[in-house]
């Protein structure tokens, strides 16, 4: 049997240099693949869209995040189970299994004799996007010694699928495309013999006397305890979830996930889309989905207005594709995947209004309806947090210098409330410099240097009218040093 | 509806928000528009306009053009990230020229046919390239359109062949 190819070959944008050719056993299948795909991509590749069921009901279950961050690709690799396949390489001879509801931990091979090593550091970044990336250069700029830990097995976050120029201060890569920020940020860390750095390395717990352990997962499983003088946490968002009939279908996905497999991976995520949410992702993705050869029916957006720049909704307006205010998704039709969504229009009080269902023949029904951030390190660090709807929900209150509650843990980026990248590289930088300070490196010139960013920050990039909300809510949960003590000791209201 | 709700900015709004060079300037030689309505912030073309013809004071002011400055040359074009620039040349008789923004397959070549768009996608007419070349894989197109479409054509469609 021939499987299907969603593999692009040519694209206006990015060139897809694949790596050495690489097999794999899917149940009893050989599945062929590229180095550098993860395995999710590489099975996504040749039309595989079931990779797990739901425990009770056996309902299927797809990519849906694409960043390991849903649990929607549990899957069995060589006897581990529970691996986010989305965020694991493909490797020659690994046999992957389909999990089927809950795993049984007794078939479980291989945890026994991962190896438990110990390091030192001055300073360890949890998260390599743009904010953690920035943090450990602007560190190991100063001579501070860096560990940088990384859950996805590339360097990079988010902006490995941004294929478009970006915005901003030309001082923070403006006008660069975000995939090539990313490959020169990633070049320069290996450039300095300070930071070492691993991958596939997800940061599991902060322990007491600032230890914190990372399960390195992979061909050479390994348990890390970083012993961290200080801690610059980064580790990104994760796409909210829609409620709807049908929303469990594999084809319905997280925006982000089907841009992760096109541009990142070079996968076709399907043939015929809509996006729900006019927020900039929303609209972004539209476009990049055209240049991949993805046909976009419609975009709705439940609010009178669209939520992005407009520039950017201009951009796929005079592509033909429409925007339609005031609607959104009610229904996701299909048996193992989705064959049909439906959109309806919505009144000023958020009900849909009857008979005004629109039916689309479509295989992708995308969710760009916003960011959460990420923030389970920091919760179990037991910082003390907030919730600010502005910031996307539940964030850690930190001082000017991006200090949580627990001493020496930092936050930055998305992580910190959802912003963008620039804001990311500014926080990773401004938290580089405070834990520089703690560090006694640096001393005038870092303080100085930290001052002038901040006043950039907040009083200039933040007053934009287009990002004044992200600025209020982040105002809600940043407090001086004095307040931070106050919290610290449990006095503050 | 503005230009908010619906994705589209129509001329009347260019007109009011004062982004529209005079007619006399617009017949002179080319010039660049910026349809970059909404204070984001990003200051880009100010930078990479060699003759400093673009203003803005703070990162999230709305650009402005200096007419007399701008001589129309399309640096600005292909490394907009709004692709909100278009330059339009209207001193020759009977067709006007546009170079817009162009990311997409096939590639873009002197002497193709394509269809002509307008801000709501729609398929206004046919035009031919006279110029193609590119930045960073944007390519700035210029074609030649009929010249009563100056205003309406924002973007190109080439036909696979
Ligand atoms: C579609 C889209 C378009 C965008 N366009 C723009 C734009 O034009 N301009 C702009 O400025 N911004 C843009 N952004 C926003 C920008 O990409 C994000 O704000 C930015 O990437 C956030 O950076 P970050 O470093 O906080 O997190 P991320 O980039 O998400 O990086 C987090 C990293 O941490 C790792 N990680 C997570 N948890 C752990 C853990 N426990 N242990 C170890 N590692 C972990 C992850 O694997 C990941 O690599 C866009 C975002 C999206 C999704
Ligand atoms: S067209 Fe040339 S001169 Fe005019 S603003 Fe753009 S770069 Fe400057
Ligand atoms: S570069 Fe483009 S998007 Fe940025 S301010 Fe200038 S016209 Fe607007
Ligand atoms: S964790 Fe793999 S798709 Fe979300």
């Amino acid at each position: 049997m021939v499987l299907p190819d969603y593999r692009i070959y040519e694209h206006p944008i990015l060139d897809f240099k694949r790596g050495r050719r690489v097999k794999f056993y899917y149940r009893d299948k050989v599945i062929e693949a590229y180095e550098g795909e993860s395995i999710l991509a590489a099975l996504y590749a040749v039309g595989y869209r079931v990779f797990n069921r739901s425990p009770k009901l056996g309902l299927p279950r797809g990519a849906y995040c694409m960043i390991g961050k849903c649990s929607s690709c549990l899957s069995v690799v060589d006897g581990v189970p529970n691996t986010r396949i989305c965020v694991e390489p493909v490797r020659e001879g690994i046999h992957v299994e389909p999990q089927e509801g809950l795993a049984d931990i007794r078939r479980a091979r291989r945890q026994e004799n991962v190896e438990t090593i110990r390091v030192e550091t001055d300073l360890l970044v949890v998260g390599g996007g743009p904010a953690g990336l920035k943090a450990a250069l602007v560190a190991a700029e100063h001579g501070a010694d860096v560990v940088l830990v990384n859950d996805h097995f590339v360097l990079g976050g988010q902006l490995v699928k941004q294929t478009h120029k970006f915005f901003g201060s030309r001082d923070y890569f403006g006008g660069t495309r975000g995939f090539r920020i990313a490959e020169m940020l990633s070049k320069k860390i290996k450039e300095y013999n300070n930071i070492r750095v691993y991958t596939n390395g997800f940061a599991y717990g902060y322990f007491k006397g600032g230890v914190v352990g990372v399960a390195v997962h992979g061909e050479h499983p390994l348990n890390l305890l970083v012993k961290a003088k200080t801690v610059i946490a980064a580790p990104g968002a994760a796409e909210k979830g829609l409620d709807f009939e049908g929303n469990y279908l594999p084809g319905v996905m997280g925006a982000g996930g089907a841009q992760t497999l096109m541009n990142q991976y070079g996968v076709r995520p399907g043939d015929k889309a809509v996006v729900i949410g006019s927020g900039n992702v929303g609209l972004i993705i539209a476009y990049q989905l055209l240049q991949a050869g993805v046909k976009v029916e419609a975009l709705a957006e439940i609010l009178p207005r669209i939520g992005g720049w407009f520039v950017h909704a201009a951009k796929i307006r005079r592509l033909g594709v429409k925007i339609l205010t005031r609607h959104s998704i009610v229904r996701a039709i299909g048996t193992e995947r989705v064959e049909k969504a439906v959109l309806q229009a919505y009144d000023e009080h958020f009900h849909p209004i009857p008979g005004t269902e629109k039916e689309f023949g479509v295989d992708l029904v995308l969710i760009s309806i916003g960011l959460q951030p990420d923030t389970k390190f920091f919760a179990q660090a037991g910082a003390v947090m907030k919730w600010v709807p502005e910031a996307g929900g539940l964030v850690p209150i930190r001082t000017w210098g991006q200090e949580t509650s627990v001493e020496n843990l930092f936050v930055a980026g998305d992580a910190s409330g959802i912003e963008e990248a620039t804001t990311a590289f500014i926080e990773g930088e401004i938290a580089a410099l405070s834990a520089l300070l703690k560090l006694g490196i640096g001393g005038k010139e870092v303080e100085e240097r930290r001052g002038k960013l901040i006043d950039f920050l907040w009083n200039e990039y933040r007053m934009a009218p287009v990002v004044r909300r992200a600025r209020e809510g982040k105002l809600k949960v940043t407090v001086s040093e004095e307040e931070m003590e106050k919290i610290r000791i449990g006095e503050y209201t | 509806m503005s230009y908010k709700e619906k994705g589209y900015i129509t001329p009347e709004e260019l007109e009011k928000l004062g982004l529209l060079p005079p007619r006399e300037r617009l017949e002179k030689g080319p010039v660049v528009i910026a349809e970059c309505p909404e204070e984001i912030p990003c200051n880009i073309c100010v930078h990479v306009c060699p003759f400093k013809a673009i203003r803005m004071d703070k990162i999230y002011e709305i650009p402005r053009i200096d007419w007399d400055k701008c001589i129309g040359c399309g640096v600005c074009v292909p490394q907009c990230p709004g692709q909100a620039l278009f330059v339009v040349d209207l001193s020759k008789p009977g067709q006007a020229l546009i170079t817009l923004p162009y990311e997409f397959l096939p590639r873009p070549e002197k002497g193709m046919w394509v269809t002509l768009l307008n801000r709501r996608g729609e398929p206004v007419g046919e035009g031919v390239i006279v110029k193609a070349w590119q930045h960073d894989r944007t390519w700035a197109v210029t074609v030649s359109v009929p010249k009563d479409k100056w205003l309406e054509v924002r973007a190109i469609w080439i036909p696979e062949k």
